[in-house]
């Protein structure tokens, strides 16, 4: 018999989240439920989906925004702040499977899930995102790109769930991307994609932050091309200095979807025109 | 576990476990096999249900997560006399082929209507493109969705 949990609130979620480690923590379903039916029943669901503890979207001190674990693609794309703070993200909530699973899937859910193809997690990484995890111990605060540990892997305790995301206020005039390459924009897995943003101070780029997915074994932030570039006025000898330099730090495989190469030129591509547009 | 829900108007309680999908126990259980299962991985929408008038793909539900909410499948679209004006435009314009993406399709396209009564073809085109047609019929389903708007609009609903 799989027991199926449903806690009312946060606190609930928490305590249920300890005294049942083995259990699984689903919020849409949208990863979990894949070709569900062939599967044994897991040990026991505790259901997050819903819980308004972790669906609200609200601004907090210092401009940034935050966003609950459980909050849909849905809710995202028709909250204003979202499309006004953040397009960058926005643009990848639009693109993630289509009506159905934005719907049902959660930003904390991908995050949980951490695909390295998961289409929300480049803007979480480019735009500095930290996240909130909590266990009936207390809570905690960590980067994104720390969270991010491994194949598939985050930092996060048997006993923790995520409980929201925060996103920063960007430096105005910051300019933000989005692009995903795949077969089909709706529904397809992703072959490569970028976020990126980019801010310039007297015409030279101040500040820059390339997320990539589908290039390693998690999503990373390019940083040698990152490096190439700051200080540089945009343009074409910049441009192939940032492709250069990411030559040498992802690390894109072969499989059904793509390969190596390709993925690599892709990426490459991706960068030289965001640097050249700005 | 037990599960009270909504379901075309008629309310359920229903004793199963809730990790199970929603699509086996719409069609084992209730005998509500008017929703197909197509790829049961949230690729093709063929299993697409209303849950509190959100499309989901109900392969990807665990049962469990409809408790206390109002559901419609695709035999809760039509009232006992009248198709529903999405089924009614489908028919009319041959929106449908082999049939087996059909009840997802008219259900997403109930909701795009209401939710967008003045989308563009090509915004239709995102709103259904979790609704896969292997007949590639998507032409005449997009004139559909117009159509409907149309009449939504003139007040033949």
């Amino acid at each position: 018999m799989s027991e199926f949990l449903a806690p009312k609130n946060l606190a609930e979620a928490l305590a249920d989240r300890a005294a049942h480690p083995e259990y699984i923590a689903v919020a849409g379903g949208t990863d979990y439920m894949v070709a569900s039916k062939d599967r044994i029943a897991p040990p026991g669901i505790i259901n997050l989906f819903g819980l308004s503890d972790l669906t609200e979207v609200s601004e907090v001190d210092g401009g940034a925004l935050r966003i609950g674990a459980c909050a849909t693609y849905a809710t995202l794309l028709g909250d204003a702040r979202v499309a006004e703070k953040y397009p960058v993200l926005r643009d990848a909530c639009r693109e993630v499977g289509a009506s159905q699973i934005q719907a049902r899937g959660t930003l904390g859910g991908n995050i949980a899930t951490s695909s390295p193809v998961g289409d929300s997690l480049p803007p979480l990484l480019a735009l500095d995102a930290t996240i909130c995890v909590a266990s009936t111990k207390g809570e905690r605060r960590i980067a994104y790109e720390d969270f991010l540990v491994g194949y598939r892997k985050v930092d996060l305790a048997a006993d923790e769930l995520i409980v929201a995301i925060e996103l920063p206020a960007l430096a105005k005039g910051a300019k933000q991307h989005w692009r995903k390459v795949g077969t089909r924009r709706a529904q397809s897995i992703s072959k490569v994609m970028m976020a990126a943003i980019a801010h310039l101070e007297d015409g030279k780029i101040a500040d820059i932050r390339i997320a990539l997915g589908a290039v390693a074994d998690r999503t990373i932030r390019a940083k040698a091309a990152e490096a190439a570039v700051r200080g540089l006025a945009p343009g074409d000898d910049a441009a192939q200095k940032a492709v250069d330099a990411l030559a040498g730090e992802i690390t894109p495989i072969d499989d059904l979807r793509s390969n190596a190469d390709y993925r690599l030129g892709v990426a490459q591509n991706l960068v030289r025109r965001f640097i050249l547009s700005l | 576990m037990n599960i009270e829900v909504t379901i075309n108007g008629e309310s359920h309680s229903i004793e199963t476990e809730g990790h199970r999908r929603l699509l086996d126990v719409l069609r084992e259980e209730l005998g509500l096999v008017g929703t197909k299962e197509g790829c049961g991985e949230g690729e093709c929408g063929a299993c697409t249900v209303l849950i509190n008038g959100e499309p989901v793909n109900s392969c990807l539900v665990p049962v469990g997560q409809i408790q206390g909410t109002t559901m419609t499948t695709i035999e809760g679209m039509a009232d006992s006399d009248n198709l529903h004006i999405i089924q009614d435009t489908l028919v009319r314009y041959g929106g449908a082929q082999c049939g087996i993406c059909t009840p997802g399709v008219a259900l997403c396209a109930k909701w795009a209507v209401e939710k967008e009564p003045k989308a563009s073809k090509e915004r239709i085109r995102e709103l259904l493109a979790g609704n896969i047609c292997r007949c590639t019929g998507y032409q005449a389903i997009v004139d559909a969705v117009v159509a409907a708007q149309n009449s939504s609009e003139a007040g033949h609903e």
